[in-house]
């Protein structure tokens, strides 16, 4: 039976931790994710999980400590934010190359330069090659079940990758909201135990993780992880349908909002999505044939599927909450135009848009003017920028 | 602590956890700390090795083949007592859940560069976390896997690729970084110093005591490079002696708390004597250099008294 309540994204995170009760979570605090290691070290001194809390001096002793115990054979999990997780890239491609399935609650916030604490996806965005698989949550529900599938997904024996469940800062992290939860021992049963195939710890056997790979090996081992990375695309489908057939809350590799008949389409990640969808409503009623598609799942990237799904458009707006200082956009520009392209998409015209950066708010407002854009006869800037002061 | 009886036949005849065919140079301090420290562990426990990235960690694990009989670790080059410490973390959440009936040893390796300078950060917070651990550092007083750069563990005046030797330069311009003294400030239950001395015993006890002292524990070992310290192979122990001799690197413990001073020699050797045996050190050989071997006997005298006023509780 599903229970509801009130509780902000970091909460949801937090209880989403308690339930799956990991052996290991080694964390850092920073705003605004530090609220996660705070619950942690609550449900450990009240008794309330078997969890060793290792508290680091560092994200990137954090996301060691992580692979650590991952390696020895247990679930290991840690909370991040910005700069935080910056200090981690590093290790997030040694911790996707070792195929070691940790659960990161990341909760998106700026990058530093200069230093802000709100949101922007600048953070995640800048590990999106680090081989993690990168789910993000528009609101602390999704939040809280996307942590409840990460372990699944991530420890299945076809992909083996760590998994970070994004949620934007202070947006979600801070807010309270709504929210339906599951029983402790309906989430235990859901999730199931942790058994490794190989890890330090095994008593029958000696392992060593982390070798120097000769250009002998280096290639093939490569091309392993990013075939794991292309079957977790199948597994995140499968592990969201049992997720549904249990708990009733659906979800795919993106959320489509009223696009089966829409002509003009915004693709949008994280919380502001809940902001457009209204536009999308609005416009609905004075007969304007707008959608939305949100993006869940970014690695493994659904090239294809979003070919499809916003190849019917005339016109879109790729939304960005982060800059890639290319000159030309975003990341996910770059990216949802390579998919229409590479798949042959060629009447849909783009225009990418960035946008909320430092935690600049956007409005149901900039979204129906993004909308009338895209619907007028006018040539679209192929990027541009919306909500800051010229 | 009571030192048990020691015979290095004894220990040497037991198998070796560091099998042969790694790729390390002849005359390497490194390997040979290790195999004196792995002697420490009892056949029947288990070990969980780390290593920070170093000439130990790419020639004694090159995929597919591994010269480690334990179950080994490598992340990255400044986290490896981060690393471990996630290992000693699973350990413990397995025993308190009886999933786990084995003892595992959780034994660390970093050069100097992994544990003085890149790898400090992660080894205080280790330590200071109370992390059950050993932290060996093999000390050989510079980057050499990535060519002989100086590390704040080089000696004052040693000729490296980044403090280098020329009309307007005589070598490093600054002292050694006391670490050893660093990591005793971290008031653990086990710091020692030791090196390659004779039968190893000095080695093999701080070995022993810091693998089974329960809480962290710290080793800093002498750790000579042939390739860095420019001396031939087969003259390893007489540096690690002369180095004792001379009071550069002395032998002492501390043990929860309790500085110990381990040898003092009967008639300390000038300087010079370890110096004259390495490469790094020839330009100081020069006429006219006097004065820079005299300010290094100075800071090698004033150590020792001060480390000695410590042993004897006058500090």
């Amino acid at each position: 039976m599903s229970v509801r309540g009130r509780m902000s994204g970091n909460e949801a995170a937090a209880l989403a931790i308690r339930q799956i009760n990991p052996d290991v979570v080694a964390a850092f605090p920073i705003t605004p994710s530090t609220e996660i290691p705070q619950f942690v070290s609550r449900f450990v001194a009240d008794g309330a999980v078997d969890t060793e809390f290792v508290a680091v001096e560092s994200e990137h002793s954090a996301m060691s400590a992580c692979m650590g115990a991952e390696a020895a054979g247990v679930r290991a999990m840690t909370a991040t934010s910005s700069a935080g997780m910056a200090l981690m890239y590093e290790l997030l491609y040694v911790a996707a190359s070792d195929r070691l399935p940790i659960v990161l609650a990341a909760v998106n916030r700026a990058l530093t330069g200069p230093i802000n604490i709100n949101t922007e996806h600048s953070d995640s965005m800048g590990a999106r090659d680090s081989g993690w698989i990168q789910i993000y949550s528009e609101n602390a529900q999704e939040a809280y079940d996307n942590m409840l599938m990460a372990h699944r997904i991530g420890e299945h024996e076809d992909v083996m990758l760590p998994v970070m469940i994004c949620q934007d800062g202070f947006i979600t992290s801070h807010a309270i909201e709504n929210i339906e939860t599951e029983e402790d021992a309906a989430v235990r049963a859901f999730i199931g135990t942790y058994k490794p195939q190989h890890h330090l710890l095994d008593p029958a056997e000696s392992v060593a993780v982390g070798p120097y790979g000769v250009s002998a090996y280096v290639m093939e081992l490569k091309r392993a992880q990013a075939y794991a990375m292309e079957c977790a695309k199948q597994v995140i489908l499968d592990v969201s349908f049992d997720f549904a057939q249990k708990f009733g809350r659906a979800y795919g590799l993106f959320e489509e909002y009223r696009m089966e008949d829409a002509e003009v389409g915004v693709l949008i990640i994280g919380s502001a999505a809940g902001t457009c969808k209204d536009a999308v409503d609005r416009l609905r009623e004075r007969g304007v044939k707008a959608g939305l598609v949100k993006l869940r799942v970014f690695r493994p990237f659904p090239a294809e599927e979003l070919a499809k799904a916003l190849g019917g458009l005339s016109a879109l707006a790729i939304m960005d909450r982060s800059d890639g200082f290319s000159g030309v956009g975003g990341p996910l520009g770059a990216e949802v135009r390579a998919a229409l392209y590479s798949y042959g998409i060629s009447k849909t015209v783009t225009t990418n848009i960035v946008y909320g950066l430092g935690g600049r708010d956007i409005r149901v407002e900039d979204f129906e003017s993004i909308y009338g854009m895209l619907g007028s006869k006018e040539e679209l800037p192929r990027t541009m920028y919306i909500g800051q002061r010229e | 602590m009571a030192y048990q009886a020691y015979s290095l036949k004894e220990v040497a005849n037991k198998p070796e956890r560091l099998a042969a065919g790694h790729r390390m140079c002849a005359g390497c301090g490194s390997t040979v700390a290790v195999r004196a420290v792995l002697r420490a562990l009892k056949p029947e426990d288990r070990a969980v090795i780390t290593l920070a990235t170093s000439c130990l960690e790419v020639s004694s694990m090159t995929y597919p083949y591994t010269s480690w009989e334990d179950s080994y670790i490598h992340t990255a080059f400044e986290n490896a007592a981060a690393t471990a410490s996630g290992a000693v973390a699973a350990y413990r959440a397995k025993k308190k859940k009886g999933q786990l009936d084995e003892t595992y040893k959780f034994i660390t390796f970093g050069g100097d560069g992994g544990t003085y300078d890149i790898g400090f950060q992660s080894l205080s917070g280790a330590m200071e976390r109370g992390t059950d651990m050993v932290y060996v550092c093999y000390d050989n007083e510079a980057y050499m896997n990535t060519g002989i750069q100086r590390s704040s563990s080089t000696p004052l005046y040693a000729d490296t690729t980044t403090s280098a030797v020329g009309a307007e330069s005589s070598g490093k311009a600054q002292y050694k970084k006391d670490l050893t003294q660093i990591m005793a400030a971290h008031r653990i239950p086990y710091v020692a110093q030791s090196t390659f001395l004779g039968n190893f015993k000095d080695l093999h006890h701080k070995a022993e005591t810091a693998i089974y002292t329960e809480g962290p524990a710290f080793l800093n070992v002498m750790a000579p490079c042939p390739r860095g310290w420019r001396y031939d192979e087969s003259r390893l122990m007489e540096i690690c002696k002369a180095a004792v001799e001379t009071c550069v690197w002395p032998l002492f413990e501390v043990v929860d708390g309790e500085w110990v001073l381990n040898y003092e020699p009967k008639q300390k050797l000038p300087v010079t004597e370890y110096l004259k045996l390495q490469g790094r050190f020839k330009h100081l050989f020069q006429p006219g250099m006097e004065p820079l071997l005299e300010r290094i006997q100075d800071d090698v005298d004033h150590r020792w008294e001060e480390l000695k006023g410590r042993c004897e509780g006058q500090l």
